[in-house]
């Protein structure tokens, strides 16, 4: 039976990181994370969990420990949030490289500047590249589920890399709301022990990381790396059926809510979907045939799939919380476009919206704004403009 | 879709109105609901005002934004009447419940023309009572639940009585004074 259970997005994470009771937790606090490692200090204090708990003088450093505990053969994870993960870059893309499955805990805030502390996605998707697997969530319950994946899916011998697990940071973090939590030996069994094949204290098997690697072989480990990112799709898949077989809650690559017979479809990341489920529901009772795609995996970004579902509507907004100034849409647009076009995907128009930047708070009545320009294109065929802002004041 | 019940709490850093939401929401999880508990950050600071939200639903609940037309508004300090447009949007089928030592008819017209119903309770004289000292949240919880009648009575009271002892776990003598502080607000709220 699930516990029946009530808390914040963070606790959320922090209690599936107590029953992960990972080998290192490496941290540095930043808002709107830092619950995460403060709930697990607690943890760690009362002797709940026996992890090594690094206070560390940075993020910076938390990601270095975490990488050094890693190639150990330990299981390492971490928490940040905005200026914590951008203090962390050149460590993430030295984790990924060497295939060291770290677990974060990313919630979400817009890095600065403006200094600003609230919720947008400008930090997780400048680390897009950086070849981490990104899981994104909608509430508290998904973050806490994407959690429990997170360590399955990055040790995969297929994949062997690290993932990050994003949620946004006050409106899910610092929110209560009800939650079903896995019970501790149903996880314990679930998340497994992790038995790297290659570690640096395997006396018997001797190995280096991060060695100087130049023009003879960078290239095939860059290939592999790209290639183990290929693979993560399907043991995310895997993975989350084993998942759904245990809790019944069913996780693909993204959500598809009420888009059979829709004509028209917002795609949007994490907290916002769920604003964007409760317009679809009044606008369906209005007998107008709207649905939302919600991306749960970014990273690998699921081409096929996604490509595929969105083929069959007539318009489209991609919806960004995240500006890439670049006068040609966000990442997620970008992205999503890019895609359709390599598929040969030319049915939908296809628009951007910018939303939500540095915690301006999205109301139901936004997305209402949304699904009335979507249905207007659907009815005309005509796109009035591609990149759009919304709730801004011009 | 069910009905779904949406509060906001008007009060001063440091008064704990961001806990009473979080009471509230613990008290409608307690009795089987769906609920969110919400604070609005802002830059924090002891006195200066702030903003917290539940909503309480029989359903999931999916949306994910403040609310901006409320069924009920808690005032946990009066003084912010004069300086935060407590009533926006607050719906008229609804009510608005002030911690004040003044009478709904006299704090009336402070609200605007607000048309709907206005509610107040004197926390702070019950606080000292049965708590010795001034926490107005306890007494607030038990207004607004009395004024909204989200949930049942008995059953919340006899479920705060199992909470206080959890949450109070090292200080068993408060209990009964914070069992004492909910019935009285329950009894003493005026405009009903």
């Amino acid at each position: 039976m699930a516990i029946r259970e009530r808390m914040s997005g963070n606790e959320a994470m922090a209690v599936a990181m107590k029953q992960i009771n990972p080998d290192v937790v490496a941290a540095f606090p930043i808002t709107p994370s830092t619950e995460v490692p403060q709930y697990f200090s607690n943890f760690v204090a009362d002797g709940v969990v026996d992890t090594e708990f690094v206070a560390v003088e940075s993020e910076h450093s938390a990601m270095s420990a975490c990488v050094g505990a890693q190639a150990a053969g330990g299981r390492a994870m971490t928490a940040t949030s905005a200026n914590g993960l951008a203090l962390m870059w050149e460590i993430l893309y030295i984790a990924a490289c060497s295939r060291l499955p770290i677990v974060m805990a990313c919630v979400n805030r817009t890095l600065s500047g403006p200094l600003n502390i609230h919720n947008d996605h400008s930090d997780s998707m400048g680390a897009r590249d950086s070849g981490w697997v990104q899981l994104y969530s909608e509430n508290n319950q998904e973050a806490y589920d994407n959690m429990l994946m997170a360590n399955r899916i990055g040790e995969h011998p297929d994949v062997m890399l690290p993932v990050m697990v994003c949620q946004d940071g006050f409106i899910t973090s610092h929110a209560i709301e009800n939650i079903e939590l896995v019970e501790d030996d149903k996880v314990k069994a679930f998340v497994g022990e992790y038995n790297p094949k290659d570690y640096l204290l395997n006396k018997a098997n001797p190995i280096s990381v991060g060695p100087l690697d130049l023009q003879a072989h960078c290239f095939e480990h860059k290939r592999q790396q790209a290639e183990a990112m290929k693979n993560a799709k399907k043991v995310i898949l895997e993975v989350s059926e084993e998942f759904a077989k245990m809790t019944g809650r069913k996780y693909g690559l993204f959500e598809e809510y009420k888009t059979e017979d829709a004509e028209v479809a917002v795609v949007i990341l994490n907290s916002t979907a769920g604003t964007a489920k409760y317009v679809i529901d009044q606008y369906r009772a209005e007998g107008k045939k709207i649905g939302l795609i919600k991306p749960r995996v970014f990273r690998p970004f699921p081409v096929d799939e996604l490509t595929a579902a969105l083929s069959k509507f007539k318009a489209v907004a991609v919806m960004d919380k995240a500006d890439s100034f670049n006068d040609a849409g966000g990442p997620l647009f970008t992205e999503v476009t890019s895609a359709m076009f390599a598929k040969g995907v030319f049915g939908p128009k296809v628009i951007n919206y910018i939303y939500g930047l540095g915690g301006r708070d999205v109301r139901s009545t936004d997305i209402e704004v949304v699904f009335n320009e979507l249905l207007k294109i659907a009815e005309t065929g005509t796109v009035e403009s591609v990149y759009n802002y919304l709730g801004v004041r011009e | 879709m069910g009905k779904v019940v949406e509060i906001r709490w008007h009060g001063r850093g440091g008064q704990g109105a961001k806990t009473a939401s979080l009471l509230l929401a613990d008290a409608a999880f307690n009795t089987g609901k769906y609920i969110q508990g919400f604070p609005e950050y802002g830059p924090e600071r002891m006195g200066a005002p702030i903003t917290a939200y539940n909503r309480i639903s029989d359903e999931r609940l999916t949306i994910h934004s403040n609310i901006y037309e409320p069924d009920y508004v808690v005032v946990v300090d009066d003084t912010l009447i004069a300086t935060v447009d407590v009533t926006a949007g607050l719906k008229e089928d609804g009510a608005i419940i002030v911690n004040t030592t003044k009478t709904p008819d006299e704090v009336k017209p402070f609200l605007k023309g607000y048309k709907g119903k206005v509610c107040t309770i004197d926390a702070r004289t019950i606080s000292v009572d049965t708590l010795g000292k001034y926490f107005p949240n306890t007494p607030m919880l038990g207004a607004v639940v009395k004024v909204s009648g989200v949930m049942d009575e008995k059953t919340f009271l006899n479920d705060m009585v199992e909470s206080f002892k959890h949450k109070f776990a090292k200080k068993p003598e408060v209990v009964e004074g914070n069992i004492k502080a909910l019935e009285r607000s329950m009894q003493e709220v005026k405009g009903i």
